[in-house]
């Protein structure tokens, strides 16, 4: 079996020979491993996948959203996603099992514009992605800055083990909730550490196919924190 | 009356001075619309097209929904300047016919079961009209739907061939195409080797058509390079491949 490391890749570039059970971004033509995606090959023995540089998100069961309260019937919100579906969030899930359409009024708990954190439930592609905000830190934002960045992107600012987001809550002690959906929330002690924080959240952005980019964030925080913030 | 020698200088040269087999000057940009999700923009000789994409998005009107895949919607339209005598903007007969076989020249390469219920809208737009702006076109769509993260089988790469004075020539241009003897598009996946169009208008033998079919795709093969070169330029810019740890 062939061992790429780590290539730069565009949809129909020939990444692998053979067979791969597990194939992310990639399909398989002729026992020809193709990368279907702009981003990064990576092939080993398990598997061969591309690391999208861009495109928008799909929802996954269990993946985290920050998603915008866009309009509601008697039942339900529909929630912006930033992605081709719409979330739906049943007002059982908020309510609970005694919710009557005719006694409880949803505005009184999410309005059209609130943000709100949700997980995905459920989705099997053929309904739209159902949410659930019952889970612990799910629910309303109330505060912070929202910081949009390719969906592509986030598991690069979240880094191996969470090594990138730490760095940056520590060092500017900024609470970060990042959707999965690229929606990013920052809420901290002062608006200078905020302002720090998004810096090096467009950091990641924009740089998140370059190597070492843990340590720059680092060097830019440090530098920061103590001096201007540029 | 078309004069024939015209369009042939001499021996393997062309009226605009190229060889037989040479391409005109291909310039192509991947991310120049901020407004539009993606978008590029190719200059194939005197061509001037911009595609826009737009999606996965939500289907609108519902019912034009497909329960298991994306629907793949494509405009080809002509700027009113980008001819000789301002162009009437409504959609003409050609324009129509251009915007399905775009359509059907891209589909094949687009992996639409990934985006069930959704839309992918693609805006093709001539500002300067040249010959052959359906393939520059089509190149132009696949550098788009590539930036955009769609998942894609291939590039679709287009290019045509033609006869002219008897020569079976490359990448044919606005007079070479109103006064020649036969002209061929073809869009093509170079590296499944799959041709996803072909039309041709004019006449041609057996052996001048499977001679112009190799032309053409040899056409096409120099042109991918070219996209590539521009999706590389704007994701990875002059870096070098990655080996080392990417945290």
């Amino acid at each position: 079996m062939q061992e790429i490391r780590k290539k730069y890749v565009i949809p129909g570039d020939h990444i692998a020979d053979g067979n791969f059970k597990n194939l992310l971004n990639a399909v398989e033509i002729s026992n020809k491993i193709y990368a279907t995606r702009v981003g990064i090959a990576e092939v080993g023995m398990d598997g061969a996948k591309v690391i999208p540089l861009s495109g928008i998100y799909i929802p996954r069961v269990g993946d985290l959203v920050i998603c915008k309260v866009i309009d509601h019937s008697a039942m339900a919100w529909e929630l912006d996603m930033n992605s081709c579906f719409s979330g739906h969030l049943p007002a059982q899930d908020v309510f609970g099992k005694e919710f009557s359409p005719s006694h409880d009024d949803l505005t009184k708990v999410f309005g059209i514009g609130d943000l709100v954190a949700c997980k995905v439930a459920n989705f099997d592609r053929s309904r739209n992605p159902l949410l659930t905000t019952a889970d612990r830190d799910l629910g309303k934002i109330d505060s912070g800055e929202v910081v949009r960045v390719s969906p592509t992107r986030i598991p690069r600012l979240i880094g191996k083990r969470g090594s990138m987001i730490n760095t940056i809550e520590q060092n500017t002690h900024c609470k970060i909730i990042i959707g999965q959906n690229g929606i990013v929330v920052v809420s901290g002690p002062s608006a200078r550490d905020i302002l720090i924080s998004v810096k090096a959240i467009r950091m990641v952005d924009e740089g998140a196919h370059t190597t070492s980019l843990t340590q720059r964030v680092k060097d830019m925080l440090e530098g920061s924190t103590s001096g201007n913030i540029g | 009356m078309v004069i024939l020698g015209d369009l042939m200088k001499k021996q393997g040269i062309r009226s605009d001075g190229r060889k037989i087999d040479e391409l005109r000057p291909v310039r192509i940009e991947a991310g120049v619309l901020k407004n539009a999700d993606c978008s590029s923009f190719i200059e194939f000789g005197g061509n001037k097209i911009m595609v826009a994409v737009y999606g996965p998005k939500e289907v609108h009107p519902k019912h034009m929904a497909l329960a298991d895949r994306a629907v793949l919607r494509c405009r080809y339209h002509m700027a009113p300047y980008s001819v000789d005598e301002r162009k009437n903007p409504a959609p003409s007969r050609r324009e129509i016919e251009i915007s399905k076989i775009s359509k059907e020249a891209l589909e094949p390469a687009l992996i639409l079961e990934d985006y069930p219920r959704t839309a992918i809208d693609v805006y093709i737009e001539v500002l300067q009209s040249d010959g052959g702006s359906r393939c520059a076109g089509i190149t132009a769509a696949a550098v788009a739907l590539a930036d955009a993260g769609i998942n894609m089988r291939d590039l679709v790469t287009a290019c045509a061939a033609g006869k002219v004075d008897n020569t079976i020539v490359l990448d044919i241009n606005d007079e070479e195409d109103k006064k020649g003897q036969a002209d061929m598009p073809i869009a093509y996946m170079p590296n499944l080797e799959k041709v996803t169009l072909m039309q041709v208008d004019g006449t041609l033998s057996k052996e001048e058509y499977k001679k112009c079919l190799d032309m053409a795709i040899s056409g096409c093969m120099q042109v991918n390079q070219l996209q590539k070169e521009a999706l590389r330029k704007k994701y990875f810019g002059n870096e070098e491949e990655e080996e080392g740890d990417m945290n």
